[in-house]
């Protein structure tokens, strides 16, 4: 199954978990799987319309999956998606 | 012509000289280089006492902050000897005792659009060692509009981030972030905290890729996101594109001078977590205690993590920290007189937000949070 790395601004809304491994055969499903085991990380993810907030990147092999096939992007069962968090403190 | 070097220069540079990817000409380009940081913190510290160990001829510095005890956990660049003192001189003082051969310049200012320019105007690199986002993308739009190299770096508890955005080479910081998060969303190191030591490793990143831009030697982070998680002790980066519809240097920029970046954030440019939900919202400390004080039923909320109350604590508060608020919403009685309270303001700001939302009328945030309960009500408890 894939994984989702958590960053550390978002662990607050899955109990702490760092990386959650769950089915998902896109970035879409694999979203969906961790929001519905988090129901509290939906709103830091999603907008109101359901769409991908454009403060939130995600990555998978070094590459923007917007560069790859968006949220369609389909996963390996060893693929680990990456939350790039924003990020502000200095 | 790059400038020559004295025999004192060439004894204290030895080491670099040595280097056959620096020498002789590169020492000489370094001390022909200019670099504006910006912020003298936990970021700015590192970077400003190694880019001036260096001999980066001239480095400005912008922060408009005095030095505080709190910052003495990770601002190496200053010292208790200089608590309260501008940290523009404190941190200029450190360098040239470190290096008296270079240009210190100091501001001791605000960042803002009406000054940026004229700051940023005599240097070739820009850094960027501020704590808060009108900030960050103030500095991205200006090093877009002026055509210098940002060196990026950015921290929270245990996390790193540092790239060199360079508009003219490679995307910039709004090609990876066009949009700030909603504030409140994502927390400040002044309200989540963090490691000492992580902005020593993000910022000396930061000096490093400095050096490499005025050498012109290696890969610099263009075009790379570098990723440090200090737990698992891992590196990565990954790859960045610039963003055709980029907002400030796609091909149809919208932002083509500098705007009002508090207003486009929604939030203060500083990180002082001084948290006011406004006048009509808050209770001051010492109205909270004359209510208690009369007998007033009063529900007192506290929004913070749990670990926070071995800290500091008021008695008869109740729990629920701001992550697990919209979903314990019905724990919370609209009927009831409710004072909201964090560590500064800021969190319970946002929690009054949600119940604001939530049709709550009769709902106030503890101005200043615990921390101004502290200061003005019961000394018995620390400030943090």
């Amino acid at each position: 199954m894939p994984t989702l790395k958590i960053p550390t601004p978002l662990r607050p809304y899955t109990s702490g978990e760092s990386a959650i491994t769950l089915p998902g055969k896109t970035v879409a499903e694999l979203l969906q799987a961790a929001v519905q085991r988090h129901p509290e990380l939906k709103k830091h993810l999603f907008n109101d319309d359901n769409q991908l907030r454009p403060f939130v990147n995600l990555f998978l092999k070094e590459e923007n999956v917007n560069h790859l096939g968006g949220l369609d992007t389909p996963l390996a069962e060893e693929d680990t998606v990456l939350i790039i968090p924003s990020i502000a403190g200095g | 012509m790059l400038p020559e070097l004295s025999h004192e220069e060439i004894h204290r540079y030895s080491r670099h000289l040595l280097i056959p990817d620096v020498g002789l000409q590169g020492q000489r380009a370094l001390k022909a280089a200019s670099v504006l940081i910006v912020g003298t913190g936990g970021l700015g510290s590192p970077v400003a006492l190694y880019l001036a160990a260096a001999g980066i001829g001239r480095i400005g510095l912008v922060d408009y902050d005095v030095v505080d005890f709190s910052n003495l956990q990770r601002q190496i660049i200053h010292g208790e000897s200089r608590l309260g003192d501008l940290k523009v001189e404190s941190a200029r003082d450190r360098m040239l005792d470190l290096n008296p051969e270079i240009q210190v310049d100091i501001y001791n200012e605000f960042l803002n659009s009406e000054n940026a320019f004229k700051i940023a105007e005599p240097y070739d690199i820009i850094i960027d060692g501020t704590d808060n986002f009108p900030t960050r993308y103030l500095v991205n739009d200006l090093c877009v509009l002026t055509g210098k190299p940002n060196v990026y770096g950015s921290i929270y508890r245990f996390d790193g981030q540092a790239s060199v955005f360079h508009a003219a080479e490679g995307p910039c910081y709004r090609c990876l972030f066009p949009e700030p998060p909603p504030p409140g969303l994502v927390p400040s190191c002044a309200e989540g905290g963090v490691l000492g030591v992580l902005p020593g490793t993000i910022g000396s990143i930061q000096a490093t890729e400095t050096l490499k831009l005025i050498l012109g030697i290696g890969e610099p982070l263009i075009g790379r996101l570098l990723l440090y998680d200090a737990l698992d002790l891992s590196f990565q980066t990954v790859k960045l594109q610039k963003n055709p519809d980029c907002k400030v240097c796609g091909e149809n920029p919208e932002v083509t001078e500098l705007i009002d970046y508090e207003e486009f954030c929604g939030i203060p440019a500083h990180d002082h977590g001084e948290g006011s939900a406004g006048e009509e919202w808050d209770i001051t400390a010492d109205d909270l205690a004359a209510r208690l004080e009369s007998g007033a039923t009063l529900r007192l909320v506290d929004v913070r993590e749990p670990h926070e109350r071995e800290i500091s604590n008021l008695a008869g508060a109740e729990l629920i920290p701001l992550g697990q608020f919209a979903s314990r919403l019905s724990e919370l009685d609209s009927a009831e007189e409710i004072v909201l309270f964090c560590k500064a303001g800021t969190r319970s700001t946002r929690a009054l937000e949600i119940l604001a939302s939530a049709g709550f009328k009769k709902v106030k945030n503890l101005k200043g949070g615990i921390n101004a309960w502290a200061l003005s009500v019961d000394p018995s408890l620390p400030i943090y």
